[in-house]
């Protein structure tokens, strides 16, 4: 059987399009067979952060559409066999998502992947909603700061009532919390809400941390997944969210300021 | 009929005239508590004189009404009729029941010489829990209602959810208690006709006696609500005291005027 997992937040720029992209490498490298979807029809970020969009053909909405069948808009990535990615549409919009359409498409990719990892648009509208109809899991990606916080637990709200599983009176989705472009110094003096500030509104189950880093736009730049720059703490952070997401007890890191040595202070400042 | 009392030697009083008038007045005549069936009547209606019912006042006429139905459903008719730009301002016909929600809920009771014989002044029956439930739980059904497996009705009005209620959920505990384990956030919305009890944080809202019920009352065990109301009387958090804010309290009307205690 295989997991559909939707990446979600309701706010924009919190790092949805990262997240997917690193669970969907995480687990590709662990040997599942994964595919990972852009819902942002219109926008399409997804293709450009795994480093494919010069392969793009046929995109989601052909697929949906008929006008092409799922072996020709699946992409294979280069890095990892295990992993294809079906990128979206950009001259298309959001509406052109139909229900029926994308549980075809969900339903013909779960007969040969382990894992289908949703990357949803931000907002609460259609493409939001299609993105999570179908899920089994929910990875929350919440920046720690207040309207980050406070969307997110609207969408798990709509999480906990819009969904296929709720609907159907199912076993709910499961709700995993990754607060990201979490910044240790910043919470230590009180400008970024904490852990525990954030974990007192959402009380969900933490998935993983990950630092505010350099190595992230500069991976997204190279089109290069950060997961797979084992030497920054944002890869490493990552890699310790698949072992977590796939169930291993792995302790949560990067929570607190490292303190800076006399000679590291004199050259960086 | 006209009452003019002047007196030339206070200055305070002259400011005004005290007269009677007549005026005609739409009335809407309830003939069962169907609110849904009520609504799309009652926008077609409007959508053929959007301008005459444009702030136009209008009387609720209650004698129609089966016997001890219409208790849970006037708020929410109140609310239709204000959503189609009219002002309601009174009611005709109800038992003492209705008329003490109508009081609650801001309304004038306007007398009726004939209306009232056929009914019997029935106090405070309840009404038909089961037709009353239906009927709300069609209305109220947005995002709500998050599944059988987190909210379990327990006969018809008591209601226990054991999942946190989000951001933009409303709960609505028809014709009785809402019980709540677990966090209710900021921009959640908890209704209930009869008490509500919150064991975890309240940072939302909490409208405890819907249907103007004066005796209900809010538990919870940390207070950081956004709003609470009990029969439409309420106080939003600015109004809420520092000393009681984060703290196990019960809220309840005290000769109409809301009060929060610790408990």
């Amino acid at each position: 059987m295989s997991r559909i997992i939707v990446i979600t937040s309701g706010k924009g720029g919190v790092g949805k399009t990262t997240t997917s992209a690193a669970l969907a490498m995480g687990l590709a490298q662990r040997g599942k067979r994964t595919v990972v979807i852009d819902f942002d029809v219109g926008l399409r970020n997804l293709d450009l952060i795994m480093g494919c969009e010069r392969r793009v053909v046929y995109d989601f909405i052909n697929v949906i559409n008929q006008e092409a069948n799922l072996n020709q808009a699946l992409i294979r990535d280069k890095r990892c066999d295990h992993l294809y990615v079906l990128p979206a549409s950009q001259t298309r919009d959001k509406g052109a998502l139909s229900k029926e359409g994308v549980g075809r498409v969900l339903e013909e990719l779960s007969q040969t992947y382990d894992f289908i990892v949703c990357d949803s648009p931000a907002g609460i509208e259609h493409g939001a909603t299609m993105a999570m109809y179908y899920a089994d899991d929910a990875i929350v990606v919440t920046n720690p700061e207040v309207s980050s916080v406070r969307d997110s637990d609207r969408m798990l709200g709509i999480l906990s009532s819009k969904s296929r599983r709720a609907e159907t009176n199912a076993e709910p989705i499961r709700e995993f919390l990754l607060l990201t472009r979490y910044d240790p110094h910043r919470v230590e003096s009180g400008e970024m809400l904490s852990v525990d500030d954030v974990q007192e509104i959402l009380a969900l189950n933490l998935l993983g941390i990950i630092p505010e880093s350099k190595a992230v736009l500069t991976a997204s730049n190279a089109g290069i997944p950060v997961i797979l720059d084992r030497d920054s703490d944002a890869g490493q952070a990552y890699g310790d969210m698949v072992a977590r997401y796939l169930g291993e007890e792995v302790p949560h890191r990067f929570l607190h300021a490292e303190k800076k040595g006399l000679l590291s202070r004199l050259f960086r400042g | 009929m006209a009452v003019n009392p002047k007196y030339p030697e206070a200055d305070a009083a002259a400011g005004f005239d005290l007269k009677a008038a007549n005026f005609m007045l739409p009335v809407i005549y309830l003939l069962n508590a169907n609110i849904e069936a009520l609504a799309a009547k009652l926008g077609e209606k409007v959508e053929t004189a959007p301008e005459f019912f444009h702030n136009t006042p209008v009387v609720i006429d209650l004698s129609g009404l089966p016997e001890g139905v219409g208790e849970a459903e006037f708020p929410l008719l109140v609310g239709l009729l204000r959503g189609y730009g009219m002002i309601p301002f009174g009611v005709r016909g109800g038992n003492p029941a209705q008329n003490a929600i109508a009081e609650a809920l801001d309304l004038a009771i306007l007398r009726d010489s004939y209306a009232r014989k056929t009914k019997t002044a029935d106090a405070a029956t309840a009404a038909d829990p089961a037709a009353v439930a239906a009927v709300l739980s069609a209305t109220t059904q947005s995002d709500a209602s998050p599944g059988v497996a987190t909210v379990r009705r327990i006969n018809s009005g008591f209601m226990l959810v054991t999942r946190p209620v989000r951001s933009g959920q409303r709960v609505y505990a028809a014709g009785g208690d809402l019980s709540i384990t677990a966090a209710v956030s900021s921009g959640a919305e908890l209704m209930a006709d009869g008490n509500i009890h919150i064991y975890g944080p309240l940072r939302g809202r909490a409208l405890a006696g819907m249907n103007g019920n004066l005796d209900a009352r809010i538990f919870c065990l940390d207070l950081q609500a956004e709003l609470v109301s009990i029969a439409g009387h309420y106080r939003v958090s600015e109004h809420i005291p520092k000393e009681l804010r984060g703290v196990p309290v019960q809220i309840f009307l005290d000769q109409k005027i809301l009060r929060i205690e610790k408990i």
